[in-house]
Formats: structure tokens, C-alpha cells, sequence
């Protein structure tokens, strides 16, 4: 039964050979021509080089912004960028020059610190759940499908559930910016960190109970450790996607001229907010601001991806 | 080994909490989605029951009078969306197949990471030099030459505005490629080498290899990626919000500004009030309902294409 299932299948493969063959050939093969004439016809050359070139051409049409945004925002921005730019808030108005971005930076850097402290546990928690204890059963089936459906939710959507939610009652400020930043960092931690979890080999965990270990202990101390490089990666992927976040902050920060510490009850400004004001303003001050600005987010979010890598790599538990 | 660990029946306690405590942190990723839903379409529910079915039929948008129809924005965020896709799909393809098949050793490194980097940049940024470089230096003359050679054509009328569904499209395009670039890149490289080999073994070429041998096999990874991509352009919205134009008019050329979903909620909310602030959470419930349907479609064909 096998033998014959074989033999047909070779039989299918060959006349499949054949007729592929004969188009690539030009139909000579099928005349019963000699193997020479297998040849690739002119027309199928020309066919083969030109998809190349197209290739090279789309890799090429694809390096054009690389280089045009690293070369513009570093140029344009390193001409504002100074120590005051550093270290002082904006002006009121566009029109003045001076002043720079650090009522933005400082926001960011609050925002997205709160949402990390939330989300950074919360996510790995749910990671270990799905790995560790619900496996394959219904309820991590529905948690997975649902974080992969969240990760691909709008983030103005985010942000417009947080206004509801949130902002209607209790007013614009760093708390609710924070809230819709940890509502987009976590699914994307569950998965990075889901993923991580996989890798641990079983021998590890297998030790550990020998040794006696308790299953939270086995998590706690042998699990978690040795997948914490991976998890670092997903965290910081998730943390410089936060970071360059715009349209939630806009329904939930609000964006402010003032450098503040309020967490609540007053709007805070963030740096992409401050450079989507800059990009909206006609006046030329406004705008070399939002563009030291974005020379800051590019260099604070670049660092974070870089990191990420560079620990993945060293990382001792790999695909 | 602490002794604190061989103590007996406090391990076992903590270990029920420690697994009912995980289990909670998962379901409440399906609490916040769910609130989510509710939140949103309960705040806007007034303004769905008041305009009816014309909310999303209807083009006409004025908050004075309190008409509040979303159809320019809905068709503003399909056609940027397609116009996207139009330019992003074959350079993924492109950049993808240059990464697993032809690009030499040396170059895969640096081309692989400048398309992450691509992915990396914040879509504020993206905005910021779409407005200042890319409409002076590309968009504007690009819409312009469309409009005076292929303006006989309604989809290209002008007069030609950078500011635009064009412009907006072009600049989702830059931000959605590395996207598709890196899923079709990890589903070319699952296809396995004995089948290229048997490719070449029967005298094709290159492309006819890539042809019969790569692209069939991941063909459900590609339209999944194209789908995810889809998914990233129509929730967009910084980028798009500062490149679409902001008009409320529904314009059949792409050469003439519009809206779309994403940009209306952002440009319109910090000078809006009641029930105009209702009628932008109904948009961003139907952009919610939109994205979800096609994330929905392409997680499943990604998963088929994994279980194969």
C-alpha cells in the first residue's frame, strides 16, 4: 500500500516535472529535443533580470526615508538642541524662540514610568498563567486571541475608552495619560513575555521540583530569571512604543505649556505632544522646537529598541 | 536550599494564590477590552440613536447644526488605507525576497535593520517630516503631475493639493512596510531548501524558483501580513492627521484633501463639546469595530499558515 502510494506520487512528480518542463523550455522538451536545448529561453533570462532589478529597486525606494529621516531630524534638530533646550520649559507663545522641551520630557518620562510600574507586572503575571497554568485550556485560548486582538487596537481608540472612562469624571491628567499607555503596553508584554516563557527547557523546571521547589517557587526563581533577558526585550519594545505614543495622550494628558509634578487634576505635556503642536504651528520658532524635539524622541526611543537587542543577544535561552 | 522551602502546607497554599493571582492578571486584559467596548458605545450611544443608520451613510458633518453623518471620514480612512497598501505590499514583497534570497552576507545586516529602525520611529515624527520634507520635496509636485496628466480621470482631479488622501497614503506607506516586510520575510524563510533546490534541480531560474517554490508556500502569510498592515493604516493617526488636509468634504480625487477616522477624532476633540464629542466616540467605535474585523481575519490565516 505504501510502496504504491510512493510510486504514484513519484509518477505525479515526474509528470508535473515534465509539463513544468516544457513551459520553461519553450515546449522544445516535448518535441523530444536533447537535454542542451533545456536551455532557459531568451525571454525567461530577460524575466529573471528584470524581477532582480525590481527587487533591488524596492530595496532601494525603502532605504530613501531611512536615510532622509535619520539625515533631516539630526541635522534640523541638532541646531536648536542646546542646554536650554534641555533643561527649560516652552515659552507661551510659538513666536519666541528659546525655551525648550522639558515640561514634555519630564511628562513623558512620568507617564510612561507609571505605566511601566503597571503593566510591567501585570504582564508578566498573565504571561506565567498562560504558560504555566492555563496551557492549552479555554480560558488561555481566549486571553491569547484577545491580547493579539488588543495589540492591534487603535491607539486613539485607547484613548478615547480612557476619556470616557476616566477622564470625564476625574479630568484631564498624568494618571489617565498613564492609564492608556499601560492599556497598549500590556498585551504587547504578554506575548513578548509568553514567548520568552516557552524557551525555558524542561530539565530547568524538572531540578527545581527534584530539589523540592514549589511550583510558585520554580517560577519565582528559576523560571523568571533565567527568561528575564527575553522579557527585558519585550518590555523595552513596549516602552519605546509607549514613549512615541501621540493620539491617547491628546483624549487624556491633554498637553500642557507648564512643567508639572500633579499627577491628577491638571493636564500634563509629553514630548510627542509638544512636537505635534510644533508640527501644527506656522511659526518658525514653534517649529525648530518640534524638530530638536523629535532629534530627543528619535535618540530616547532608538536607545530603548538598541537595548533590546543588544540584551536578546546575550541572552543565554534563545529560538 | 533555604529551609523556609521544604516548610510543608505553606507552599501549598502559596501556590494556589500564586496561580489564581496570574489567572486574574489574564482575565483582566478580557475586563479592560470588554469595559472598553461598553465605555465607548454607551458614550456615544446618544448620538448613534439620534442620527440612526445615517451615521455612517451620511457625508454631512456639522456639529452646529448638530449633523453628525461620518461617511467622508470612513471612505477618507479605506482610501488612504488602499493607497498604502498599493505602495506597501510590493515593496515588502520586494525588500523581503531581497533579504532571504538575494541580498549577499554582508548586506543583510545593515538593510534588516534599517527596515526595523523604520518600524521604531514614533509616527509623530513620520508627521512632523511628511509636513516639512516630504510635501515640499515629493508630495506636492508627485500630486500635481498626477492632476495635470491623469486628471481626466475623476480619482485624480484636481486642483492638486500635497495635503491629501495621497500624501496621507504615501506616508502610511513608509510606516506600514517594515511591517509587512518582517512577517513575509520570518514565512519565506520557513519555506524549506530542498524545495528551492528541487526549483533549480529542474532548470528554473531564479524568479521562477522564488515563483513556484517561495511565494506559493507563503501565500496565506502574506495576505495575513498584508491584513496586519491594513490594521496599522486604518488606526493611524498622527501622521495621517497632519497630512490628510482636514476637510469635512467628501472628495472622490485623492489628489484633494479629506479626513479620515483617526484624524477627525484627533484634530477635532480639544475644540469639541457634547454631543460633538459623542459623535467623535461613535467614530472611534466604528474605526474600533473596523480594525477589529480585519485583525480578527488576519491573526486566523497567520495561525492556518503556522499550523501548516
Amino acid at each position: 500500500m505504501e510502496v504504491q502510494q510512493g510510486v504514484s506520487e513519484t509518477l505525479e512528480t515526474t509528470c508535473a516535472a515534465t509539463r513544468v518542463e516544457e513551459r520553461w523550455a519553450g515546449g522544445r522538451v516535448g518535441r523530444g529535443a536533447s537535454l542542451k536545448d533545456c536551455r532557459p529561453t531568451r525571454r525567461r533570462i530577460w524575466r529573471n533580470r528584470r524581477n532582480t532589478a525590481l527587487v533591488v529597486l524596492a530595496v532601494g525606494l525603502t532605504m530613501i526615508p531611512v536615510v532622509m529621516i535619520l539625515y533631516q531630524i539630526t541635522a534640523k534638530g541638532i541646531t536648536t538642541m542646546d542646554w536650554e533646550f534641555l533643561t527649560s520649559s516652552m515659552p507661551f507663545s510659538f513666536r519666541r524662540e528659546g525655551g525648550g522641551f522639558l515640561n514634555g520630557l519630564v511628562g513623558t518620562a512620568i507617564m510612561v514610568g507609571l505605566a511601566s510600574a503597571v503593566s510591567i507586572p501585570l504582564g508578566v503575571l498573565a504571561a506565567v498563567y498562560l504558560v504555566e497554568y492555563g496551557k492549552k485550556n479555554w480560558l488561555a485560548k481566549l486571553i491569547r486571541f484577545f491580547s493579539d486582538v488588543m495589540t492591534g487596537v487603535p491607539s486613539v481608540f485607547v484613548g478615547l475608552f480612557v476619556y470616557t472612562a476616566l477622564v470625564i469624571q476625574f479630568g484631564f491628567g498624568a494618571l489617565m495619560g498613564a492609564a492608556s499607555l499601560a492599556i497598549i503596553m500590556m498585551p504587547i508584554i504578554v506575548r513578548s513575555t509568553e514567548e520568552m516563557l516557552k524557551l525555558v527547557p524542561n530539565e530547568l523546571k524538572d531540578a527545581s521540583y527534584a530539589l523540592g521547589a514549589a511550583k510558585w517557587q520554580t517560577i519565582v526563581k528559576v523560571i523568571l530569571p533565567s527568561a528575564a533577558p527575553g522579557i527585558t526585550t519585550g518590555v523595552m519594545l513596549a516602552v519605546a512604543r509607549a514613549a512615541g505614543e501621540t493620539a491617547p495622550l491628546i483624549l487624556t494628558a491633554l498637553g500642557s505649556y507648564q512643567l508639572t509634578g500633579k499627577l491628577w487634576g491638571e493636564p500634563m505635556s509629553a514630548l510627542t505632544l509638544a512636537i505635534f503642536d510644533g508640527a501644527r504651528n506656522p511659526f518658525a520658532a514653534g517649529q525648530a522646537r518640534a524638530w530638536a524635539g523629535a532629534l530627543e524622541l528619535l535618540i530616547i526611543v532608538l536607545v530603548f529598541t538598541m537595548v533590546a537587542r543588544v540584551v536578546v543577544s546575550r541572552s543565554r535561552i534563545s529560538r | 536550599m533555604p529551609s523556609s522551602w521544604r516548610r510543608r502546607g505553606v507552599g501549598r497554599k502559596a501556590d494556589s494564590l500564586f496561580a489564581i493571582f496570574a489567572g486574574l492578571c489574564g482575565v483582566l486584559i478580557l475586563l479592560v477590552l470588554a469595559y472598553m467596548v461598553i465605555s465607548t458605545t454607551g458614550t456615544a450611544l446618544p448620538v448613534f440613536g439620534s442620527q440612526g443608520i445615517s451615521f455612517i451613510t451620511s457625508s454631512e458633518w456639522s456639529p452646529s447644526k448638530g449633523q453628525f453623518g461620518s461617511l467622508a471620514f470612513i471612505y477618507g480612512t479605506l482610501i488612504t488605507s488602499a493607497i498604502a497598501l498599493v505602495i506597501a505590499v510590493p515593496l515588502s514583497l520586494g525588500v523581503s525576497l531581497f533579504l532571504t534570497e538575494y541580498s549577499p552576507k554582508r548586506l543583510k545586516g545593515p538593510v534588516g535593520y534599517a527596515v526595523d529602525l523604520l518600524a521604531a520611529v514614533p509616527s509623530v515624527i513620520y508627521g512632523l517630516w511628511g509636513v516639512f520634507i516630504l510635501l515640499p520635496l515629493f508630495l506636492q509636485p508627485a500630486a500635481d503631475f498626477l492632476a495635470k496628466y491623469l486628471g481626466f480621470i475623476p480619482m485624480f482631479k484636481g486642483p492638486a493639493s500635497g495635503l491629501s488622501y495621497f500624501g496621507a497614503g504615501v506616508i502610511l506607506a513608509v510606516m506600514i512596510t517594515p511591517i509587512i516586510t518582517s512577517l513575509c520575510r520570518e514565512v519565506f524563510e520557513t519555506v524549506p531548501g530542498a524545495d528551492r533546490h528541487a526549483a533549480y534541480a529542474l532548470g528554473a531560474t531564479k524568479w521562477e524558483m522564488i515563483r513556484q517554490a517561495v511565494l506559493p508556500r507563503g501565500r496565506a502569510g502574506i495576505v495575513g501580513a498584508t491584513m496586519l498592515g491594513l490594521g496599522r493604516a486604518l488606526g493611524e493617526t498622527i501622521a495621517v492627521a497632519l497630512l490628510i488636509g482636514s476637510s469635512v468634504r467628501l472628495d472622490a480625487s485623492i489628489v484633494r484633501p479629506g479626513y479620515s477616522m483617526a484624524a477627525v477624532i484627533a484634530n477635532q476633540f480639544q475644540e469639541a463639546t457634547g454631543d460633538h464629542i459623542r459623535a467623535l466616540v461613535g467614530i472611534g467605535v466604528v474605526l474600533f469595530a473596523l480594525t477589529i474585523i480585519i485583525n480578527m481575519g488576519a491573526r486566523a490565516l497567520v495561525w492556518r499558515f503556522n499550523r501548516a
